[in-house]
């Protein structure tokens, strides 16, 4: 367990050493020139008016809904897959039933206009 | 959340839920509006509510600089009308005058205008749908677009002396003759252009994202294009066939034989795929052009108050010497009297409404300009669409600056 | 194992990692976008920036043109000569006549033609240079070098009422995970340390006291499940990059990305279901084994084949590149969730952008392609189909051939283990080009999707098709070996179908004048 996971750990350190060292020679090497001009948020050189913070539209939530229940489905369907032949029939019927459930899920969300980004 | 938290701190009225969509400034500084127009949208989520289109980032006062000089130094400043497609303009501001002097330039020259215009169509029809793919992100087509281009300023510049701001024609005919070449290599020119047509063709018609993108979008329907004055390949594509070259045939355009390709729903695609059928009517004009040009006549009309001598004289003789400083000093002097001359430019109906009080300076000139009326249907295109079709949609009214704002 | 070698040979697959990766192909990639864009484009690219050589230079290159091409032919021909001799000789199964040993004139022969053919390139460099004026235009390797100097000594600009925190966090969160998903990839077969240099068994199994280290970081038995996890923590860079900038394009971007990326990861995650059912696995490497084992590459089996084309479609829509650059969408969002980044910052997550297009052909390698797993190449050495080669083989070293090459149970040409290797490494590396390549001819051919668009194809085409797709292959799995075979021979009937009919006849273009070469009117 340890000899499998300690190079992962290694790997992630080295991966963020990287990312780290690249952020602070940028951060001590780069001039820092601040000036009232520079600070103002970009918008196309126009005054930017009203707060840039702003409730954005509700389908984007809806996404982030819906990405949560396929997600897990996927979590689930993965040890499924893995031992999928020594489950053979009876753990294909079992999985169709969730997929199925999960797919008049999705036709659900479909009918209800979830899936609806134009409007 | 340290910005939140001071607009909390600040404004009680943040606490509320914010009722209004964002407001969001695209515009002058932005990749997609040229630098000349500001958008200022209302955004719910991607979905534009409102939209407000404020041009004049560009004005530089044409219309009055033009009545400071003579009526030849006006050229310069058409040049600089619609940037694009500069010999269009020179012809139409000529034919205006030339209208009010009440002449008829030589037949060689009015088929060297029409050749140098259509050119200038091609290259003005190019830009535009090159950018309409750029804008999308498919950035490959346009190159080979703007390669085509840089092919016909090649035969521009070998003609004129400049890539873009010619100053070419003049009243009462053309600044020079063809050079040699000129047929030979606009007929070189014109299978090559074909082809990369068709590759650009495959690139975009064939792609579903394309037809996605363009197909359905930005649509302005014909009873509002009329109703907005709109011209040229936006009226077109939203179904009115007018075209000034077939329904008022100026120059040679009577003894041309072309078409005038009609949009069906006046969405994106329409204007797309009108620009590039339009392209191959340019072609197929500058095809009869080569056959019915003479090879031989000459270019301007032989009057010495409109036309300036030949070096040669102005140099060898008193009478051409005269006629030189006369027409550099006080300018040709054309009747009193006030015209309205239209021609067929890059993006629609050119007009130019003269007024001369008899002097050798024009007393008044005003431009209709193609893209002020075709811009006022950006508005009604994108209301209702997402955020990114702005792009496209703005993209295909080839809104060009200079002429907009003049 | 102990933990000293442990650590010593993790530290070294790290280093190699980072060099290919970071080190190599980021920067090659930035080159090579450049490059295969300016062809495709038919323009001047940056490619031919070089260092300019001494005057003369290109004369003297132009004069060795000629020469060198001679001296290549001669060569050459000679090499083609001497291994006609030795088709002969072997043909009529007689060695006697020939003036020297055939191992020997194989040597030669080969030696000639690899000769000429380095000759042949040579001549055509040095003709290329010619052209160029004498510059080495290879140097537009050293962009990507001077673009990444250029971003740390460039101004570090954060916003002054952007959350410092987060806009310092959300380039860092960016590239680590990038890098990180590499640890899961075996770039080749184990390598057994104590036999690096004799022949294994064809079936991989070695007696005795072996120390096995697998060529990957970290070899997981949840190697996906870690791929998808460090993968998946990409996206929150990006959102909170545009959320923590201050700025409303930047917030539209990141919005956008992260509705995008939580989308996509979905299909993504689904689309590959089908791989695991076929390979009993969640090992990356076993990935790789089961193909290199059953002498098919996964994407010749039809479910997966399927999978393929979705996952594929996914991956690129998780990299957020053309067409599925929507976040960034330069045209209508200026940058982005970029906007306000500049210097380095910025740098990095273009960096790992590139970075991911590597890590997607590298997983798309291992998973699709076999990974490490070459035609013909096995443990024990090369072997073509039927015993010709082994006799070949036996000629040339002049043994007796008697079913066996060098007492081996083989059939071919026997290899040591540790040339096996590194022909795995290189394969593995060619097939990452390759597919490096197919990304940036697909995304400097399309145009962008809008966002409405691109969040039907995934949820109302990607994701129903990922779900079909599992319950069909679930079907051919269980209905056994003749579903199977039939799988293989519809897949890779699809396979070698689409390439001649549709990627081959795409990439045929006419050759052109490049613009502005010639003169409009003389």
């Amino acid at each position: 367990m340890f000899a499998v996971y300690l190079p992962v750990f290694i790997m992630l350190g080295v991966a963020t050493l990287v990312a780290v060292g690249m952020f602070t020679a940028t951060s001590l090497a780069g001039p820092k020139n601040m000036t009232a001009e520079k600070a103002i948020p970009y918008e196309s050189g126009s005054e930017t008016t009203g707060a840039n913070h702003i409730r954005m539209s509700i389908k984007f939530y809806l996404t982030a809904i819906l990405f949560v229940v396929f997600d897990i489905e996927a979590v689930f369907l993965y040890p499924w897959a893995a031992m999928f032949r020594s489950l053979g029939w009876v753990g294909f019927v079992e999985m169709l039933l969730f997929i199925v459930i999960l797919g008049v899920t999705l036709i659900y969300a479909w009918k209800k206009g979830a899936l609806e980004w134009e409007s | 959340m340290e910005p939140a938290d001071d607009i909390l701190l600040d404004d009680d009225a943040a606490l509320e839920l914010p009722a209004e969509p964002m407001r969001l400034n695209m515009g002058p500084s932005h990749p997609a509006m040229h630098g000349t127009i500001r958008m200022v949208l209302d955004l719910d989520g991607e979905t534009v509510q409102n939209v407000d289109v404020q041009p004049g980032y560009l004005h530089r006062g044409f219309e009055k600089s033009c009545e400071r000089g003579t009526w030849a130094q006006v050229f310069p400043y058409t040049d600089r009308l619609n940037y694009v497609s500069p010999m269009c303009n020179n012809v139409g501001y000529a034919l205006a005058v030339e209208k009010l002097l009440d002449i008829q330039v030589p037949i060689r020259a009015q088929y060297y205008r029409v050749m140098l215009a259509e050119i200038a169509r091609i290259c003005d029809h190019f830009t535009c749908n090159g950018a309409a793919a750029m804008e999308l992100g498919a950035f490959t087509p346009f190159l080979w677009i703007l390669k085509v281009r840089e092919w016909l300023w090649h035969i521009l510049e070998a003609e004129t002396g400049a890539r873009m701001t010619h100053s070419f024609a003049r009243i009462g005919g053309m600044a020079a003759e063809p050079t040699p070449g000129f047929k030979a290599a606009v007929r070189a020119r014109i299978p090559e252009v074909r082809k990369v047509i068709a590759e650009t063709e495959t690139m975009l018609i064939k792609n579903r994202i394309f037809l996605d993108r363009t197909q359905g979008v930005g649509i302005l329907t014909k009873e509002r294009a009329i109703a907005l004055g709109c011209t040229g390949v936006i009226g077109r594509a939203s179904g009115i066939p007018y075209d000034v070259r077939k329904d008022n045939p100026y120059l040679v355009y009577g003894d041309l034989d072309f078409e005038v390709p009609i949009g069906q729903d006046g969405d994106n695609w329409d204007r797309f795929s009108v620009r590039f059928e339009e392209v191959h009517q340019s072609l197929r004009i500058l095809e009869q052009c080569l056959e019915k040009m003479p090879d031989e006549g000459p270019v301007s009309v032989s009057d010495p108050r409109i036309t300036l001598p030949p070096k040669s004289e102005v140099y060898n003789t008193i009478e051409g010497t005269i006629a030189h400083f006369k027409l550099i000093m006080e300018g040709l002097k054309p009747p009193k009297g006030e015209v309205y001359s239209f021609t067929e430019a890059g993006n629609g109906e050119l007009g130019f409404f003269i007024v001369s009080d008899g002097s050798g300076t024009p007393y008044r000139i005003r431009v209709r300009p193609p893209c002020w009326f075709n811009l006022q249907a950006v508005r009604e295109m994108v209301m209702g669409d997402m955020i990114a079709d702005i792009i496209p949609t703005f993209g295909s009214i080839n809104m060009i600056g200079g002429e907009c704002d003049r | 194992m102990t933990t000293g070698l442990l650590l010593l040979t993790t530290a070294l697959k790290i280093l190699f990692i980072l060099l290919v990766t970071v080190g190599a192909f980021a920067p090659m990639l930035v080159w090579a976008e450049r490059r295969q864009s300016a062809m495709m484009q038919d323009r001047i690219g940056p490619h031919r920036a070089g260092i300019r050589l001494p005057a003369g230079a290109a004369d003297a290159f132009r004069a060795s043109v000629l020469p060198m091409r001679l001296a290549a032919a001669a060569s050459g021909a000679v090499g083609a000569l001497l291994l006609l001799l030795l088709a002969f000789a072997w043909a009529a199964d007689d060695a006697s006549w020939l003036p020297v040993s055939p191992l020997e004139l194989t040597a030669t022969g080969v030696g000639l033609l690899v000769l000429g053919g380095i000759l042949d390139v040579g001549s055509k460099i040095h003709g290329m240079l010619a052209d160029n004026g004498g510059n080495i235009s290879l140097a537009g390797l050293l962009h990507p070098l001077a673009d990444a100097l250029k971003f740390i000594f460039k101004e570090d600009f954060v916003p002054p009422k952007a959350d410092k925190l987060l806009h310092s966090l959300a380039p860092i969160i960016t590239l680590m995970p990038a890098i990180a998903v590499f640890a899961v990839i075996p770039f080749s077969d184990v390598l057994y340390l104590e036999h690096w240099d004799a022949v294994v068994p064809r079936n991989g199994v070695v007696t005795g006291d072996v120390t096995a280290i697998p060529l990957q970081v970290a070899n997981l038995n949840v190697g996906v499940l870690f791929l998808f996890a460090i993968a998946g923590t990409g996206i929150i860079g990006a959102a909170i990059g545009g959320y923590a900038s201050d700025n409303k394009y930047s917030l539209i971007g990141g919005i956008r990305a992260a509705s995008q990326m939580v989308s996509y990861e979905v299909a993504l995650g689904l689309t590959i279901v089908p791989c695991f059912m076929i390979y009993d696995s969640l090992r990356l490497e076993a990935m790789a084994t089961w193909q290199h084992d059953n002498g098919v590459w996964g994407i010749c089996v039809l479910p997966i084949t399927i999978a393929f084309v979705l996952f594929f479609t996914a991956a690129i829509g998780e990299t957020k590149r053309i067409p599925f650059d929507l976040p960034e969408g330069e045209s209508e969002l200026v940058g982005g969730y970029l906007t306000e980044y500049s210097g380095m910052k910025f740098g990095m997550f273009f960096m790992s952008e590139f970075i991911e297009v590597v890590g997607l052909a590298a997983v798309a390698t291992v998973i699709f392609f076999g990974g490490w797993d070459l035609p013909f190449v096995y443990r024990d050495g090369i072997d073509f189909p039927g015993v010709w080669d082994a006799q070949l083989a036996s000629f040339v070293m002049g043994v007796e051939y008697n079913g066996a090459v060098e007492g081996i149970d083989a059939t071919g040409i026997a290899l040591a283990h540790w040339g096996v290797l590194a022909l795995g490494v290189v394969g593995f590396l060619a097939k990452i080009v390759a597919l490096i390549w197919f990304q940036l001819l697909t995304r400097w051919s399309l145009p962008r999707f809008r966002y409405d668009q691109m969040m039907q194809l995934c949820w109302k085409g990607l994701l129903p098709a990922a779900l079909g797709n599992i319950l069909f292959t679930g079907v051919v799995v269980l209905l056994g070996e003749g579903a199977m075979q039939m799988a293989v021979w519809s897949g890779t009937f699809v396979v070698v179908g689409s390439i001649v009919f549709f990627f081959l006849p795409a990439l045929k273009r006419d050759p052109r004048v490049p613009a502005g070469a010639q003169p409009a009117a003389s």
